[in-house]
């Protein structure tokens, strides 16, 4: 073998190992900085300044979150409905999910598929929520009013969709129907995974029915799969939007159902003040980060023991 | 002592099972009820629209909808076939973009023991909860600067980076034996070469889970704010964009807006029935454990 005078000095173990992950990386994580880190980051930048894209940021320290709370009639409203979606739709969803994939995994593999796809098609056809709109309708052609005119329950159609009063209730409704999400499947997989002599030691141990199994058994070892629905769960509630926009208007009547995010959509694509709007999204960040850090810890707790 | 047959199931009573399946059935109807109203109206003919009580199914069923769409469509500014070569282009560039992107870039955070690791890790999970919806804006910002608003880019880069395919992708290859990375090494094989040969063949279901969650999401993203705000030329839309157009119409065009409603969701189901078992066991990989 030739020994070669001088030669380049060989990379340690490690940082051939590093290159190699840099260099894998590389192409997702230059997409992942450019339309996640960076848009998150200037979005917390841009929140301390007025910004109108076209002229050059002009910084304003805490103005903007000082006029979310004292100087706008809007925000309030909209952080209640933002929060009210959020504690229904976000809670009710995840129980629901788990309930029902715990119900769905007692059934022969042939009805368990087809509740799955049941219980998943409406984020498999997600442009579907328009039909809702024939269910809400205003007029007496609506399937709900119909029903309720026809017996008798009431004498004039309601506006489910565009009443201050019943806007909410509906969409509520509607947010619920679409938000099984990826974290019902999670749940589905793991009660499907789950270790079946560990039910039959615990019916020797005393456990007598289906929900002491349940909370004995099933909950403990499912935390990761609790854990990440969770994470799925407080992603999407806090960000109902685009079904109150596509079926109550945008903005909705006195912004009676609008939520934060539909609200820094009006500032920021209709106004332009997205100064602003990156304060409105900063908030929303924080309180979602904070609810997750939370929740996740209380879940991990519960693993554990 | 007396010996008895082992039930299938301990703890399970029958009537239980049987208050289970109603309760089950009736919530999977509720999730139903778009679905089978989009169908039974797609083939209800106008005379029935407007008739008071309405009829859930249609008494006189008629393809007459079908045909009337030929004609809309016909009239639209823009031919339909660009709004199908859009979305085959999108979609495609998208589904595939992600699963090679996403599983590149899984490998070294599931297998590699490199510097920042742990970092790299933690930021992805956090990004599970920003959802699309909500980075709109910070994302509009950026694309403005980098200049890719109103273009096919606009639709097809904030989809390839979605964090969850990344995050599933790297819990799936953690299944794969470390024994056989190690002999691929052994045999002189570089960590791509692994990655090509040895991880992606053994995790098939990951690579169609991926793919599944990424074009139902750009398929179902219609959604009145992405087409009007990062996209806006009609040149450059997808199919799912006429879908709003068309139900914009109100209830007189209910029967034509269900057609257009039953053709888009024929993809995304037939694509989910398929691999229902590989999506099921990818999914059982997606526990966060730290």
């Amino acid at each position: 073998m030739p020994k070669f005078v001088s030669r380049p000095r060989k990379l340690s173990a490690k940082s051939a190992v590093n290159l190699t992950a840099y260099g894998m990386m590389a192409p997702y994580m230059i997409l992942f900085l450019l339309l996640t880190v960076i848009p998150v980051v200037t979005a917390i930048g841009l929140s301390f300044t007025y910004f109108n894209m076209l002229e050059t940021p002009k910084f304003i320290f805490l103005e903007n979150y000082a006029r979310m709370f004292l100087d706008d009639d809007v925000f309030p409203k909209v952080l209640k409905n933002t929060l009210l979606f959020a504690l229904i739709t976000g809670p009710v969803s995840y129980f629901i999910s788990f309930l029902s994939a715990w119900l769905i995994n007692e059934f022969p593999p042939m009805i368990r598929s087809f509740f799955t796809l049941a219980f998943y098609a409406p984020t498999l056809t997600g442009n579907l929520y328009f039909t809702w709109t024939y269910v809400f309708s205003g007029d007496r052609y609506g399937i709900l009013n119909s029903i309720l005119l026809n017996l008798g329950l009431v004498d004039a159609p309601i506006q489910w969709l565009s009443d201050p009063k019943t806007m909410m209730a509906s969409l509520i409704v509607i947010q619920l129907w679409s938000s099984f999400g990826v974290s019902f499947l999670a749940f589905i997989a793991g009660f499907q995974n789950m270790d079946r002599s560990l039910s039959e030691a615990a019916a020797i141990d005393g456990v007598h029915n289906r929900w002491q199994e349940l909370w004995y058994v099933t909950l403990p070892s499912m935390a990761p799969q609790l854990i990440f629905s969770a994470v799925q769960q407080i992603g999407a509630c806090f960000s109902v939007g685009q079904i109150v926009q596509a079926l109550s208007g945008f903005p909705t009547t006195n912004y009676a159902a609008d939520t934060m995010l539909t609200y820094m959509l009006d500032v920021g694509t209709v106004r332009f003040e997205m100064g602003y709007a990156s304060a409105i999204a900063t908030f929303l960040f924080l309180m979602m980060v904070f609810v997750n850090f939370i929740i996740t810890h209380l879940l991990k707790r519960f693993g554990t023991t | 002592m007396r010996i008895r047959l082992r039930p299938k199931k301990l703890n399970r009573s029958l009537g239980g099972n049987m208050v289970i399946f109603v309760l089950v059935a009736l919530m999977s109807a509720f999730m139903l009820l778009p679905i089978v109203y989009t169908i039974s109206t797609a083939f209800k003919p106008l005379s029935e629209i407007y008739v008071f009580p309405p009829h859930f199914f249609p008494h006189n069923p008629t393809t007459e909808n079908f045909l009337q769409i030929g004609l809309l469509l016909e009239d639209f500014w823009i031919p339909f076939s660009r709004y199908v070569f859009n979305t085959i282009l999108i979609c495609s560039v998208v589904t595939f973009g992600h699963l090679f992107l996403s599983s590149l870039a899984a490998y070294p955070l599931a297998r590699l023991n490199f510097t920042g690791r742990r970092l790299i890790s933690s930021i992805v999970k956090l990004s599970l909860l920003f959802t699309p919806a909500l980075m709109l804006i910070p994302q509009y910002i950026v694309m403005s600067e980098i200049n890719i608003i109103n273009t096919y880019w606009a639709f097809i880069l904030p989809q390839v980076q979605s964090a969850l395919g990344l995050y599933l992708m790297q819990n799936f290859m953690l299944q794969v034996p470390e024994a056989m990375l190690e002999a691929a090494r052994i045999d002189g094989a570089n960590e791509f070469q692994i990655y090509s040969k040895i991880v992606m063949p053994n995790i098939k279901p990951a690579w169609l889970t991926v793919m599944i969650f990424a074009f139902q999401t750009i398929w179902n993203s219609s959604g009145t704010t992405l087409s009007t705000t990062l996209v806006y030329d009609e040149k450059i839309k997808m199919i799912s964009s006429l879908l709003s157009q068309v139900v914009a119409g109100g209830t007189a065009r209910s029967g034509v807006g269900s057609v257009m409603g039953l053709i888009l969701m024929i993809p995304p189901l037939v694509l989910f029935i398929c691999c229902q078992n590989q999506v099921i066991e990818t999914m059982s990989t997606s526990g966060m454990k730290d």
